[in-house]
């Protein structure tokens, strides 16, 4: 890679977020060094701790997958336990790497993960195939809607380069897959530890006319769906400075989180439904022919409604029913499994309220991808539940709207977040 | 119309987010403003994500008492230009109400500065700090969140996090627990440099390559000659063209060689360079220079 291709270029294709999903069998870590060492992110000095302490512990060749993992704990273990961000540029494309466990108790890494993730990688040993954990990683990734799948058949040089192995084990996800409905999947052959097909071809995998993994992450388009989907925009703050240059300036400042959003577009306000009309999209005293996802701008309004932190503004086409009764999948996350008796905080978007969990429809098995019975929630288990709230919330289902459909749950005693959530559509109650 | 945004398009919302979601969800929250390149770029982004209104939170500095005089103006300059309140805590004054004791008078300060920090937040109830820190400084902070709590003895426990899902942040702690909140987690170096031209943000002049009085140690790392830092004993000093990377405190911050003197050649420079920030600027590290070329050459794998 040339020193110009490092600069800013007038073709920046933006910020991509993916995760890696596999145990440390599957070579991830080592797919990850491989990433970052072939497009040269890996510093000269940073490699240089990297030799000094893959002699430490007593390997000849610098380990790669040493890179990723930072906290002593888990380099005493040997295995990754949280989830680490690693960050690299193409120069047209800049990536952020969430690096999560593949280990079984550890699916709340895998869903903290996957929630900002656009693209994931699912690693598979090319001399194991299909395991109960590639079932896991490709249900997880389908349930927290990442659009883009790049099933990875590690290890190719142990089997020989055979392009037999490959077909076979593509056969077998691609039987998962369609259950799954991905909508975005691609099947590549590769070898981290040589470097085959992960930022260059290779010699070895001439029967494979596939692009390479890098050049996947770099074709990938970003963010179409979200930017066509519903507008949704979670009031944060309203200024008001009150000030003598701003006698009568009222702006409503927040994240887009879904669609688009221009001057004359009608918009609703939730939870009271008042409809009004966006007069000002603006940003930093300049005004934007148009707001688009992922942008924090400020909101100015025709009229002078009342609105505060915790409403929603979407558009008034399709704008989302209010209701104190939600059907939603909860990933739980905390050490403590659920208790009835504790008082629970639902936020979503910037809108908290008290909520209850009065009942548990079923539990996912993540082997068998069907639901069963259960009495109670655990760490890293994956339920559909119906909640109560105190208050009314507008939520999409997270199926339609991907951005409008998710919220976290706290715990009021302890402060912890103890699980996450995904909306159903709803029943009519 | 933009379809998708830049890379600093996405990376500046995803920041005004992090500082609206801390004004909205923190009582008594400060940002911590050294008059360094990230803090710098953490007022442009907080001016982004308030203005016209006023910041709802002060600055504060913990100030060593061995920072470079032209950081300390530049810091006192932007805040008045800003209008904003700044709070300024000394490491002295620890010292002083012996909180603080230095081994020796010529230890760094550098990692006492908690122990100030953690007097300032308890005077003024702090219940979050906002921090430029960014996670590709070092493994560990890869792995902190966003919004990372710290327990009623200011500790992180790296064992213990929150999960962080989507941008739906908890900012929910008990009295006398705090959060550290780092809106540029996901920034590189490259990145800040890159807003920072963008931007057109001003600096301390010292960023900037000058002719500085500096000692070359064995190993290449360079050692700025200042009043708290006079020649070794044996070695000799010489004037070399340099800028500095980080700035902090004096004891333990080192220029780099460089010509860059403009925003654009530092860009360019960071794109190319070799070292890691914390590798080049750390006194008490010893780099090496070999390119990566050079050691894939050498069979480095």
């Amino acid at each position: 890679m040339t020193t110009d291709a490092l600069l800013p270029t007038l073709t920046d294709h933006g910020l991509l977020r993916f995760l890696t999903c596999g145990s440390v069998d599957d070579g991830k870590s080592t797919l990850i060094g491989r990433l970052l060492y072939d497009s040269k992110a890996i510093l000269a000095d940073a490699l240089d701790a990297l030799a000094v302490s893959s002699r430490k512990r007593g390997l000849e060749e610098v380990d790669l997958s040493l890179l990723t993992d930072g906290l002593v704990a888990e380099r005493e273990q040997g295995i990754t336990i949280d989830v680490a961000y690693r960050y690299f540029s193409t120069g047209t494309r800049k990536y952020i790497l969430a690096d999560t466990p593949g280990h079984e108790q550890y699916t709340r890494n895998m869903v903290t993960g996957a929630s900002t993730a656009d693209l994931a990688i699912v690693l598979i040993d090319a001399r194991r195939g299909v395991l109960s954990q590639t079932r896991r990683h490709m249900t997880l990734a389908h349930l927290m809607g990442i659009r883009h799948v790049v099933v990875a058949i590690n290890k190719m040089d142990l089997v020989g380069y055979d392009e037999a192995v490959f077909q076979s084990i593509r056969s077998d996800v691609e039987g998962l897959a369609r259950k799954l409905e991905l909508p975005d999947l691609h099947y590549l052959p590769l070898s981290a530890l040589k470097g085959d097909m992960v930022v260059e071809r290779g010699e070895h995998l001439d029967w494979y006319t596939g692009p390479t993994l890098m050049a996947l992450l770099e074709g990938v388009e970003l963010g179409l769906e979200d930017l066509e989907a519903p507008f949704r925009f979670p009031v944060q703050l309203v200024c008001r400075p009150r000030s003598s240059s701003h006698p009568d300036y009222r702006g409503y400042q927040g994240r887009i989180e879904s669609g688009s959003v221009a001057r004359g577009d009608v918009v609703t306000i939730l939870p009271s439904g008042t409809r009004t009309t966006v007069r000002r999209v603006e940003l930093f005293g300049r005004d934007l022919d148009r707001g688009v996802v992922g942008q924090s701008v400020t909101l100015h309004l025709d009229d002078e409604v009342d609105i505060s932190r915790g409403d929603l503004i979407a558009g008034a086409v399709g704008a989302p029913a209010r209701s104190r009764d939600l059907n939603a999948t909860l990933c739980w996350l905390d050490e403590r499994p659920l208790d009835p008796m504790s008082r629970l905080v639902l936020r979503h978007g910037t809108r908290e309220v008290r909520a209850k969990v009065t009942a548990i429809l079923g539990r996912l098995d993540l082997q068998a991808l069907e639901s069963l019975p259960a009495e109670e929630l655990r760490m890293n288990d994956i339920a559909t539940v119906s909640l109560r709230l105190q208050q009314p919330i507008a939520a999409d289902p997270h199926s339609w709207v991907r951005n409008g459909g998710t919220f976290i749950l706290i715990d009021e005693a302890t402060h912890a977040t103890v699980a996450a959530g995904l909306v159903l559509a709803q029943e009519t109650y | 119309m933009t379809q998708t945004l830049t890379h600093l398009e996405a990376l500046e919302a995803e920041a005004i987010h992090i500082l609206r979601e801390v004004a909205g969800q923190c009582q008594n929250p400060a940002l911590l403003f050294s008059g360094g390149k990230d803090s710098l770029v953490l007022l442009r982004l907080a001016e982004k994500a308030f203005r016209p209104c006023r910041f709802p939170f002060p600055l504060l500095h913990i100030d060593t008492g061995h920072n470079y005089p032209e950081v300390i103006a530049f810091r006192d300059q932007r805040a008045a230009e800003l209008g904003e309140k700044l709070i300024v805590r000394n490491l002295e004054d620890s010292m002083k109400a012996g909180s603080i004791v230095l081994r020796h008078p010529g230890e760094s300060r550098n990692r006492h500065q908690s122990v100030t920090l953690l007097e300032a937040v308890a005077e003024f109830q702090f219940d979050c700090l906002i921090g430029g820190a960014r996670r590709d400084e070092e493994k560990a902070r890869a792995k902190e969140r966003i919004f990372s709590f710290r327990d009623e003895f200011g500790q992180w426990d790296p064992k213990h996090q929150r999960p962080e899902l989507w941008n739906l942040y908890n900012a929910r702690i008990h009295p006398g627990e705090h959060i550290r909140a780092f809106p540029i987690s996901n920034w590189t170096e490259l990145d800040v440099w890159q807003y920072i031209a963008q931007e057109e943000l001003e600096l301390p002049s010292i960023y900037f390559a000058h002719h500085r009085e500096v000692v070359v140690l064995s190993g290449g790392a360079l050692l700025p000659v200042t009043p708290l830092t006079p020649v070794p004993a044996g070695a000799q000093s010489v004037w070399r063209s340099v800028r500095f990377r980080t700035v902090g405190d004096i004891s333990c911050t080192a220029p780099v060689l460089s010509e860059a003197t403009t925003l654009d050649a530092i860009v360019k420079e960071t794109a190319t360079t070799e070292i890691t920030e914390r590798g080049a600027t750390r006194l008490d590290d010893q780099t090496s220079e070999a390119s990566m070329e050079q050691r894939k050459k050498e069979g480095y794998f």
